[in-house]
């Protein structure tokens, strides 16, 4: 069971290109029309460099360039199947388009059990900059794990 | 790309909303690859079941990302400063899912006019599955 020496463990960061075709696809998996997101001439009219990525996109990045994308689960030792996501957060400093590369560096910030030990409460902050040093982001998620044989 | 910079909604009013497709199987299937997530109690009903639920559901990050384009379809991406939301119940499979957005505060903050928006996503039965909150420049 994860506990507090878990507070203040980093994670191998992790690099992430935005690529176009994977982009794509997220967004036809979604649905997605907005054309800021499609169209190249749209993006440039609303004042980007090159296409933006959608507001969840950075969490879908980090885990798919990662090499172990569950480290913090396995390092913790977190069955994945007793894990649920309790909360996100992103906060937005500066925009991120197809053709950047993103560094995600993740830590745990927070360890706390819930309902008399039934469930663990685990933050994990990830601080996100881009290939020229501007920290684009900070995100934050919290994992619920369902704990076995608590009461 | 977005109005909002001249015309400053209200309190209270809703600025976002919008309706998706019921989730399918094959919604589940796509976002595994799409988003990287690739934890198999979203597509492996046998891997579900030994988690002691009754069939696969969809990932909380699907749901955010619907309520995402909610967001940025009455908010160009750049004016959102923040979004977070709260997952407060599991998507089941056939969800019609339901995105609004209410003003609930107007405010200032380095040197930028700023509004706060609640956020929710409700299934056609109106149990809340997400609730939120995004911070937007006006």
């Amino acid at each position: 069971m994860v506990d507090q020496s878990a507070v203040g463990r980093n994670f191998t960061p992790v690099v992430a290109r935005v690529e176009p075709g994977r982009l794509r696809y997220f967004l036809n998996t979604l649905g997605e029309r907005n054309p800021v997101y499609r169209d190249e001439a749209a993006a440039h009219a609303a004042g980007y460099s090159a296409i933006p990525v959608p507001p969840t996109y950075l969490f879908c990045l980090e885990l798919m360039d990662n090499e172990r994308p569950f480290e913090f689960l396995t390092d913790l030792n977190i069955d994945l199947a007793r894990v649920l996501h309790g909360e996100q957060r992103f906060t937005y400093h500066a925009p991120v388009v197809v053709g950047d590369t993103l560094t995600f560096k993740s830590c745990v910030t927070d360890v706390a059990d819930k309902k008399g030990g039934a469930m663990t409460m685990v933050v994990v902050e990830t601080e996100v900059t881009n290939q020229h040093g501007v920290r684009v982001a900070d995100t934050a998620r919290t994992i619920v794990v369902r704990n076995q044989g608590a009461s | 790309m977005s109005e909002t910079a001249t015309n400053a909604p209200d309190v209270g009013e809703r600025i976002v909303h919008k309706t998706f497709p019921p989730i399918s199987r094959h919604t589940l299937a796509l976002y595994c690859g799409a988003s990287g997530d690739h934890n198999p109690i979203h597509v492996d009903i046998d891997f579900a079941k030994a988690a002691g639920f009754p069939d696969v559901f969809s990932h909380g990050m699907l749901v955010m990302a619907y309520l995402g384009q909610a967001l940025t379809d009455a908010v160009a991406p750049d004016r959102i400063r923040s979004f977070s939301t709260r997952f407060a119940a599991i998507t089941q499979l056939g969800a019609r899912l339901t995105c609004e957005g209410r003003v609930t505060e107007l405010f200032e903050d380095k040197g930028e006019k700023r509004a706060r928006l609640a956020l929710t996503t409700k299934d056609d039965s109106g149990e809340i599955k997400l609730a939120g909150e995004a911070i937007i420049a006006l």
